[in-house]
């Protein structure tokens, strides 16, 4: 606020007093100047005539002469006047109009209304540093769910999107450099409801900053970042960034995981997909030999993953010794016929064209099919705007670095409860998570499910707590009764209950509900409102209960227990 | 020697001079105060306004409100000739002079106040 009334008052100072000193001028040469009235007589104007008349001349020319008609030498000083009053006037002006479009007052005034519109987010928000790939997903996917979030961007292209971006809540968003902490400040670091920082810039020291800066400020606060290169990843984690996410090995690890068990693969995929996906198919990537064209980052994480999976692989690499590659390595970039001839294509069950070139990798894919049609083929596709032509090419997987991680992170902070499910889940068989995602598939339609989470508080879920509180027994399943018939059932699953340190992973029907549970549920986009209903309404959890509509007035139920006393007292 | 220092103070000294030179004189009598000096005295206080615009310190911040001050006392003290001899038609009667004068005498003392801050802190920066 300050500091734009100074900077205004500071640059039009000169203009200001060019007006004043041709008024003074002006108003003292009208007083000097000898007149003569009606009658003839000598006259002179006196200062408030004066100042009246250059008044109105400056600005409007045309009201007359007054008090009396001017002499020769008044109109002679009156057209002076005229002219340097009016230059005087664009002079200032046409000062203050540029001062408006001036790119410094501009910035600061964008500035102003970020600050502003920070302050007025009153409920809980994600600082959201860089709006690629990555972070535009992000920002849609938690406006879809209702959170609040704030971005940090350095290209003011990608700022105008994200205000072009037709976004459920209004997303403030300031073009400066992430990686300075006075922005991040400026960005409501420090504000108490901000409910974490997320770095997603495709600079990994950027990353590294804000992750520091985060943790240095506001130790409490959780911090996610990327990082694609392991001794970031390494250093953000020593002191104690609370998740770091590095695209490539998560994409390895979730191909590793197709590999090994196909099931656990689609439940990990649906569980951390941004709302209102299609649901994926299942994959059942082959096992044999597979070919990894492009030994990068990317490559290393997914040869280390394959090999670990006991998976036999051949690598192409067009600069095998920059990249220490692997021993038997093919030389060559994977794009002509020869070298996947050389590799064995014609006896391999897969292929991962995974150099950070796209049209490489999509030549590669083409190349290959027509080696061999039958190939299961992974793509790493690099830059979004070719979104076109990966769908066309129709892949069996594709590593998008943007959206691989932007569903993760969308998923672990939306519903923290998601991680401790996820980690359970590992410890069980294949066949486990194939029931399961036959079962989701069931409730969940044509979309991806929708996760939430339910804690037995008073803040959280008003009415069950009272009810549990007076001792009803209230079991998972009357929660997943339909509020508007109970014998109907919520198209939903309950995964997890959360008790003090304990877990119950998929509980049964006739659990029974404890205060301070935390329960994470799955079903259809909707179901969870719907839960909330009975979770937070008396009625509602009543009929849900018993079966019976409760008096909902006090007259009403006053009348209710009348009724029930004296049968009560004949039990007696 | 800073240009920038040597209008400011100019102007600031300046105000102050032509204020005292209108000030001067028997408080009621008309012939002792001239309307030019006063005009001027107008002119070049609302010059040293603008001047002292955009000062982010804190003595930046008094001396504009001192300025500020002594423009309102001594438009005023116009207001009050112009409907006295313009408006009512009562002339400069002892008792108008002497409400303008007295005026003038307030934007006076606001105005030494401003060379006072002006002298402090010229002789707190010691170059």
């Amino acid at each position: 606020m300050h500091n734009l009334v100074y900077i205004l008052l500071r640059r039009i100072h000169v203009p200001l007093i060019v007006l004043l000193c041709v008024y003074a001028v002006a108003i003292l040469g009208f007083v000097l100047i000898p007149g003569m009235d009606d009658q003839g007589n000598p006259w002179r104007m006196g200062f408030f005539h004066a100042f009246y008349f250059v008044s109105f001349m400056g600005t409007t020319i045309g009201f007359g002469e007054i008090p009396y008609p001017f002499t020769d030498a008044q109109r002679l000083w009156a057209t002076l006047c005229i002219y340097s009053t009016v230059f005087a006037w664009l002079y200032g002006i046409g000062a203050a109009l540029s001062l408006l479009q001036d790119p410094t007052y501009q910035l600061i005034l964008r500035e102003r209304a970020f600050r502003r519109a920070v302050r007025l987010i009153t409920e809980p928000f994600y600082l959201v540093c860089g709006y690629g790939d990555t972070g535009s997903t992000l920002v849609r996917a938690l406006s879809e769910e209702g959170y609040r979030s704030v971005v940090i961007e350095i290209d003011q292209g990608r700022i105008t999107s994200l205000e072009l971006e037709d976004l459920a809540m209004p997303v403030p968003g300031l073009c400066a450099t992430a990686a300075e902490p006075e922005n991040l400040v400026m960005a409501g670091l420090k504000r108490p409801n901000c409910a974490g920082v997320i770095a997603l810039t495709n600079v990994d020291t950027a990353n590294l900053n804000v992750a520091i800066t985060t943790k240095l400020l506001c130790p409490s606060l959780p911090a996610i970042a990327r990082a694609e290169s392991r001794s970031v990843e390494a250093n953000m984690l020593s002191f104690g960034t609370d998740q770091v996410f590095n695209p490539f090995d998560t994409f390895a690890g979730r191909l590793a995981l197709a590999l090994h068990s196909p099931g656990m693969f689609l439940l990990y995929e649906w569980m951390t997909a941004v709302p209102h996906e299609p649901l994926r198919e299942p994959l059942f990537p082959p096992h044999g030999r597979w070919i990894l064209c492009g030994y990068g980052r990317f490559g290393k994480a997914v040869h280390e993953r394959l090999i670990a999976e006991g998976i036999q692989v051949t690598v192409i690499e067009a600069m095998p010794a920059a990249t220490n590659a692997p021993p038997g390595t093919i030389n060559g970039s994977g794009a002509e016929a020869v070298t996947l001839l050389e590799a064995g294509i014609k006896g391999a069950v897969g292929i991962v064209a995974g150099t950070d070139n796209d049209s490489n990798n999509l030549s590669i894919i083409m190349t290959a099919r027509e080696l061999n049609p039958g190939l299961f083929m992974v793509a790493r596709q690099n830059q979004h705007q070719n979104n076109i032509i990966f769908e066309a090419a129709r892949l069996d997987l594709v590593m998008k670095r943007g959206t691989v991680i932007a569903n993760k992170i969308f998923a672990l902070t939306t519903t923290p409860l998601l991680a401790d499910f996820l980690l359970a889940a590992r410890n069980n068989s294949n066949a486990w998570a194939n029931l399961l995602v036959s079962r989701i598939g069931g409730v969940s339609g044509d979309e991806v499910p929708q996760t939430w989470a339910l804690e037995i508080t008073p803040a959280d879920s008003p009415a069950l707590y009272a009810g549990i509180a007076e001792g009803k027994q209230a079991h998972i399943g009357d929660l997943c009764r339909d509020p508007r018939n109970r014998d109907k059932c919520l198209p939903c699953i309950a995964l997890l209950i959360k008790r003090g340190e304990a877990e119950i992973l998929l509980p049964e029907n006739d659990e029974i509900l404890e205060r301070g549970d935390r329960i994470l549920f799955c079903g259809r986009f909707g179901a969870g409102q719907q839960m909330e209903w009975i979770a937070k309404n008396h009625n509602v959890f009543d009929y849900l209960y018993s079966g019976e509509e409760r008096a909902s007035g006090s007259v009403w139920r006053w009348l209710k227990r009348e009724k029930d006393h004296p049968a009560h007292t004949e039990g007696r | 020697m800073n240009l920038e220092k040597v209008v400011f103070a100019f102007f600031i000294v300046l105000a102050l001079t032509l204020n005292f030179g209108f000030f001067l004189g028997t408080i009621d009598n008309p012939v002792h105060h001239s309307v030019y000096e006063l005009f001027a005295a107008i002119v070049v206080s609302l010059i040293a306004t603008i001047l002292k615009f955009g000062d982010r310190t804190h003595l930046g911040a008094v001396l504009l409100a001192t300025s500020l001050v002594a423009d309102l006392q001594l438009i005023t003290a116009a207001v009050v000739w112009a409907v006295a001899e313009h408006v009512t038609h009562t002339g400069l009667t002892p008792y108008i002079m002497t409400i303008i004068v007295s005026l003038s005498g307030g934007a006076l003392l606001a105005n030494v106040t401003s060379v006072v801050l002006l002298v402090a802190e010229t002789i707190a920066v010691r170059r």
